[in-house]
């Protein structure tokens, strides 16, 4: 029904477009003068013409539902009119479920087959109507704008701020999208701190997120405090941001001032594979190859180092980063006047003492900032802890121990079967609003400091 | 007298300081040198993991294709040819090239070198042509996977019999075969024609495959038109208020914001409050699209700085309205760019896994997707749940899968330098 409602407007809108063109040339011809050139004449009339349509069909796709849904329960015997919401909602289900064929649980109660039948019946009364409907108020739109097009209309004009307004709509998008993320995990995580008290969610030592199957069990609260998870995803950015920023720091430091450009056309496209690679990638790496490596390298120290250590992981995640910090730093480096470094040969200083005398006090907010941006891409890092990192929550601060994560705790806590609302999935976004704030704080500050600094030198 | 005395102390220090500058430089070498080693060590280790994945040990065998196991009632009816023991077919001509094999367990043993994915192949033979039944034909069948595994090599023979999966008599019927020219390595078809499967030997990415691509399609089509429109407005239109400042701070944090956050909002919005399907590329797609938005927004955003306003100022010194320069002008030479930025967009969303685990992309799912609602798996997913299965036979498939990946993120990233370069005008 849709598909086909769908093919008529397309239908119909090329044909106004065409139809309304000629009658703007035809007007051009008798006048010998037209404001527009004649296909602005074609898009304005198929606007009016597809612009209420959709908003109908728009409307439709709200409201329908709900309307459908509140007929049917009015038709329903008195009887179940009148159960609880949760039983009537398992019955609405059941005749959703039937009315479009599925397997349904039909001895819920009798009649349930011609409830069935009577919600199909308003659908596809609904769906006439629509169809109808949006079609000839489309019809009546444009009957209205064909009527206006004259030789002094400024279709041009109208067009114009129709997409001003489309391309206005476009970059609001982004503030809907951050308070789309915010509300959604604001929403579910507030329903979690209804449950759990958020000081010990915040301060809470210990972390086991298993909910009780029967009641009375031992341990069946769960215990949700998140200050190992916390612990553990600072320690393998730590280990991260240790390995990635001498060596991204010293490559920027190397390719923008000493390299000739032969070394910089291969050094460059190699970081910029190593930044490419899927992290997934990086996860199935470290299982594979680090995590043993090291592992077996303990066992030859006479360390016994658990297979999913934070060493390993972090190290895998620093190999990540290092593209990162060093194609910011280099950015920032080479935004430092050249003058500067002039003054410092003349005063007779080495390359080397220019750099850590001169160009890296210069450059360091900037620097900082490129940091600071790789530390929140670090924490909200998921698939090489997902894959690589430990599940147990053990709040550690020893390298060589397996720790777990905020975002492998969210990835365990949300695949598998569970109920939507009991706190363990709730948990889940309760950890990620946390992640977001912090890992939003980090970049605020990160970028207002690299902003700042760019400033300073244009 | 002080003059030589300052030159005295340069010089005793220059030495000391040519030093210094000396292990400077060499530093910087070598952190270049240990971030090549790394990316160097990387692709050994999953070339040297995955190149195996791509060919598979296959048996010769002569099949006979008998009546009585196939149709024993000479129906001709499809459906009961379905149901036909090919397995026995299958295992009569295997036990014929053993026949010092007697007993029921060692001939189970035998029969186990065979993977299920054999019996599979005659049907479909024979389905497709009846007058086979009763003929004999020469044919490659696949094997188990752990025999794949010892021919490849990765099975040690030299461990006791109970800790490996696969029997002494199993391993010296492997060898009589192989002496006889029986067993091959074919190249793996199965690895790029079939979806996912419990068993190795089967599995098969183009399921994961063709759910990517539908999953990029959405993406482009919701995220490059949105990303271009939102950026020409910023960049053309934008008045300077606290608002427009509000949405380009939005921008440069959402670039930032980590993808499985975006996964959460997926999650919460477009399954648990719209009612999409779970594990529908659809809602990867939307999700994924979300992420890119904002990248495509700054690297459209650069490369309409990139066009010098002397092209603005001739159309609109000819009389263009702003929107014809813009559209008619600007974005044209822009386009390149765009283009380029978007596509590295692209490949970062199609590596992209975390947010796609958040939205059910997980399941297993056999059957290759045919529309964006159905279930499906992705390429980046596909590598991860391989990479968990215990089995030996996957650990190969998952690198090959990288391989496969890798390999289209290549070509997307060398389609963007190759636009850039092509496309893109020096002002």
């Amino acid at each position: 029904m849709f598909n086909y409602l769908f093919v008529v407007l397309i239908v119909v809108t090329i044909f106004i477009y065409f139809y309304s063109k000629k009658y703007s040339i035809k007007i051009r011809n008798q006048s010998g003068y037209l404001h527009s050139l004649p296909q602005y004449y074609g898009f304005y009339a198929s606007l009016w013409f597809l612009i209420p349509s959709l908003i109908i069909i728009g409307l439709y796709l709200i409201f329908a539902e709900s309307f459908v849904t509140s007929t049917l329960i009015k038709s329903l015997p008195n009887n179940i009119k009148n159960l609880p919401v949760n039983e009537l909602n398992l019955v609405v289900n059941d005749i959703k479920n039937l009315a479009v064929g599925n397997i349904a649980n039909s001895s819920s109660f009798t009649g349930i087959n011609e409830a069935a039948n009577f919600y199909n019946e308003q659908y596809e009364l609904i769906d006439k109507v629509v169809f109808y409907s949006s079609l000839i108020m489309g019809l009546l739109t444009f009957t209205y704008a064909y009527k206006t097009i004259s030789s002094s209309y400024r279709a041009r004009n109208f067009i114009e701020s129709a997409i001003h307004i489309l391309l206005f709509g476009s970059a609001v998008i982004a503030i809907f999208v951050t308070a789309g993320i915010l509300l959604s995990v604001l929403f579910e995580a507030l329903r979690f701190f209804d449950v759990i008290n958020f000081s010990e969610f915040l301060f809470g030592l210990s972390w086991s997120p298993q909910m009780a199957i029967r009641e009375g069990q031992v341990g069946s609260s769960g215990l949700f405090g998140a200050v190992p998870l916390f612990a553990g995803t600072i320690l393998i950015s730590l280990i991260a941001l240790i390995l990635a920023v001498p060596i991204g720091l010293l490559t920027a430091i190397y390719l923008s001032e000493y390299a000739d450009t032969k070394v910089r056309a291969i050094t460059k496209p190699i970081l910029e594979i190593l930044s490419g690679i899927p992290t997934v990638v990086y996860g199935f790496f470290a299982v594979i190859t680090v995590a043993p490596f090291i592992r077996n390298t303990g066992s030859f120290l006479g360390l016994d180092i658990a297979s999913e250590s934070a060493l390993g992981v972090g190290l895998v995640m620093g190999i990540m980063i290092i593209p990162l910090v060093s194609s910011l730093s280099d950015d920032v480096i080479s935004s430092v006047p050249q003058s500067m470094r002039e003054g410092s040969y003349g005063l007779g200083a080495t390359k080397s003492e220019t750099i850590k005398k001169v160009i890296l006090p210069a450059a360091l907010p900037g620097i900082i900032g490129g940091i600071l941006l790789a530390a929140s891409r670090a924490i909200g890092e998921t698939m090489i802890v997902v894959m690589a990192a430990g599940l147990s929550a053990k709040l550690s601060f020893n390298p060589i121990d397996a720790v777990t994560t905020v975002t492998v705790q969210i990835v365990t806590l949300l695949t598998g079967d569970q109920e939507f609302d009991s706190p363990k999935t709730l948990a889940a976004f309760a950890l990620g609003l946390t992640l977001f704030v912090f890992t939003l704080f980090l970049n605020f500050i990160a970028l207002k400091i690299v902003r700042k600094y760019r400033e300073q030198y244009e | 007298m002080s003059n030589t005395s300052i030159t005295e102390i340069v010089n005793k220090n220059l030495q000391t300081r040519y030093k210094k500058e000396a292990r400077f430089r060499r530093y910087g070498q070598l952190s270049i040198f240990i971030a090549v080693t790394f990316l160097f060590i990387f692709f050994t280790s999953i070339i040297s993991k995955g190149y195996s994945a791509f060919y598979q040990a296959e048996i010769f065998l002569k099949i006979e294709l008998q009546q009585e196991f196939i149709d024993p009632d000479n129906t001709n009816d499809l459906e009961e040819i379905r149901y036909g023991d090919f397995d026995g077919i299958i295992n009569e001509s295997l036990y014929s090239l053993f026949p010092e094999i007697t007993k029921r367990s060692d001939k189970r043993e035998l029969r186990d070198l065979m993977s299920s994915g054999a019996s599979i192949k005659i049907q479909q033979l024979v389905l497709e042509d009846l007058s086979l039944i009763g003929k004999t034909i020469n044919i490659w069948l696949p094997l188990d996977d752990e025999v794949d595994m010892l021919i490849k090599g990765n099975i040690d023979v030299n461990l006791p019999e109970q800790s490996r999966r696969i029997s002494d008599l199993q391993i010296s019927s492997i060898e009589t075969l192989q002496t006889q020219g029986l067993i091959k390595n074919k190249f793996n078809k199965t690895l790029f024609v079939s979806g996912d499967s419990r068993e190795s030997e089967q599995a098969g990415i183009l399921g994961a495959l063709v759910g990517s691509a539908l999953m990029l399609t959405i993406t482009f089509l919701i995220a490059f038109p949105l990303g271009v429109s939102a950026a020409i407005y910023l960049e053309e239109f934008a008045p300077k208020n606290r608002f427009i400042d509000f949405i380009e701070v939005n921008i440069n944090n959402l670039a930032a914001v980590p993808s499985i956050i975006y996964g959460l909002l997926g999650l919460a919005v477009f399954i648990n409050y719209a009612g999409m399907p779970r594990s529908a590329p659809l809602v990867g797609g939307l999700v994924l699209a979300l992420m890119t938005f904002p990248v495509i927004i700054i690297a459209a955003r650069a490369s309409l700085q990139s066009v010098p306003p002397s092209i603005r100022d001739a159309a609109l010194g000819v009389g263009a309205s702003k929107m014809q320069s813009i559209f008619d002008h600007i974005l044209p030479l822009a386009l390149p760019g765009i283009l380029t930025g978007s596509i590295i967009g692209m490949a970062r969303a199609l590596g992209e896994s975390a947010p796609l685990i958040m939205i059910g992309m997980v399941a297993f799912v056999v059957d290759i997707p045919t529309s964006p609602l159905d279930s499906s798996a992705a390429l980046p997913v596909q590598v991860y749940l391989w990479a968990d299965s215990p089995e030996r036979g996957f650990a190969e498939k998952t690198s090959a899968a990288i391989m496969v990946l890798l390999m289209f993120l290549l070509l997307m990233n060398s389609l963007a330098i190759w636009l850039r370069n092509k496309y893109e005008i020096k002002w």
